[in-house]
């Protein structure tokens, strides 16, 4: 049975455009398979100022944008759909799609990425849309004048605050801890603005609204204590879980989280199978990390190649 | 390649080409601002061009045109909402995936 690619990348993020790039510039015959929205996380970051060649930083979408049409001008084949299973056992892996197609394959890397992480309380589902928000730069211009919440103490909660506090009247963070993951420099400008609040050692336990969307949390203090604070949104930013449904758990070695395990070189517990980026288990989830681990999947995968090649 | 079979949709015009539409109408609502709206521009398009004479995809720019948006609720973006014979059928929130928006459309078809 014949592959239909050498390499096929799930997933367009950094890590996924970054091999899908090298991969090109390569001459692979490679096809970079995403399901919406390229860029995944990345697109909802207002501005990344932590990506180096930028010097006065670049929003998510343009920088997704800028990565994309430089695969463009190395000719990557790209396409629109989703895949829903992956066999990776095996000289060739075996994608399935979602229409019904079969995709073959000499080696895959898995760049599928993660996704916010729900806080699991009353009222978040339902409120979806019309007051709980997980992405501020889509959703912040909404709460113009507006008194609203962030969850969570790390860099996405903490810049996403300090961007929010361009159109609300007033930010609070709430944070289950007494002080904050995120980085001194975010820190510093939290605690500078005075538009933010901060709410320490307290967890959000259910969301309150009516008809036209979310009125207040009801919030829980370590010390036992309950309160409400009244707001019309809240942003949660607690973290991130992996896209993994899609892929063979059982051909792969995955962390507690679900998080895909790797060698130093990007190679999964299955030969010819690579993962990089967010979806990889790792202790920091970074754009550069990921645009690194793509780089480095791809070259695993043209090494793994070359030596089926001398084989055959 | 943007499609030409998008139509971009005011607060005055909604009326006449959504709701009277004899076709299925998905409205797009977006803003420059937003991310994983634009990100979604590509697939929508693709869109337009597969379901072309059974549904009509439109666009609306929320900062130019506020009025429809309050009317619906909308309060984060991208929202898709489907509309037949001028009634909502169901809408979606959300950058999602191109095979989610097959199926919200086919619920029209």
């Amino acid at each position: 049975m014949d592959a239909d690619y050498q390499l096929i990348i799930v997933g367009g993020g950094p890590a996924g455009l970054s091999a899908g790039l090298y991969a090109a510039r390569a001459r692979l015959k490679a096809l970079l398979i995403e399901k919406g929205a390229a860029g995944g996380q990345v697109l909802t970051t207002d501005r990344v100022d932590n990506y180096p060649g930028f010097p006065d930083g670049i929003s998510g979408f343009e920088l997704i944008d800028t990565m994309t049409a430089h695969v463009d001008r190395f000719g990557l084949e790209k396409r629109f759909a989703e895949v829903v299973r992956l066999d990776l056992q095996g000289q060739v892996k075996t994608l399935f799609l979602d229409n019904g197609e079969q995709l073959r394959a000499q080696t895959v890397i898995l760049a599928t990425g993660a996704r916010p992480r729900n806080l699991d309380i009353p009222g978040e589902k339902e409120f979806a849309g019309r007051g709980v928000s997980y992405c501020a730069t889509c959703d912040g211009p909404f709460y113009r004048d507006q008194e609203i919440a962030v969850v969570g103490g790390g860099n996405t909660a903490i810049q996403e605050a300090i961007h929010l506090t361009r159109f609300a009247a007033r930010v609070t963070v709430i944070h289950r801890r007494d002080e904050l993951r995120a980085t001194k420099v975010l820190q510093e400008k939290a605690f500078a603005n005075d538009r933010i609040d901060f709410i320490w050692d307290t967890r959000v336990q259910a969301i309150e609204g009516d008809e036209d969307g979310v009125t207040g949390l009801h919030l829980l203090g370590k010390d036992g204590t309950g309160s409400t604070l009244p707001v019309t949104g809240i942003f949660i930013l607690i973290g991130v879980i992996p896209n993994n449904e899609m892929l063979p758990l059982d051909q792969l070695e995955s962390d507690e989280a679900g998080f895909i395990l790797t060698d130093t070189e990007m190679a999964t517990a299955t030969s010819g199978v690579y993962a990089a980026g967010d979806i990889r288990s790792k202790r920091f989830r970074q754009i550069i990390n990921a645009a690194g681990e793509g780089a480095n999947a791809e070259l695993s995968a043209e090494q793994y190649l070359a030596g089926q090649a001398e084989h055959t | 390649m943007a499609s030409d079979k998008v139509l971009h949709v005011n607060d005055s015009d909604f009326d006449t080409t959504v709701v009277g539409n004899a076709l299925p109408c998905l409205v797009d609502f977006w803003a420059p601002w937003c991310g994983p709206c634009k990100a979604i521009g590509p697939v929508i398009d693709e869109l337009a061009d597969e379901f072309d004479g059974q549904i009509q995809i439109t666009k609306m720019n929320v900062d130019d045109n506020p009025a429809t948006p309050g009317k619906f609720g909308i309060r984060a973006i991208p929202t898709l909402i489907l509309f037949k014979d001028g009634d909502v059928v169901d809408k979606i929130t959300g950058a999602v995936g191109k095979t989610q928006l097959i199926d919200l459309i086919n619920k029209a078809l």
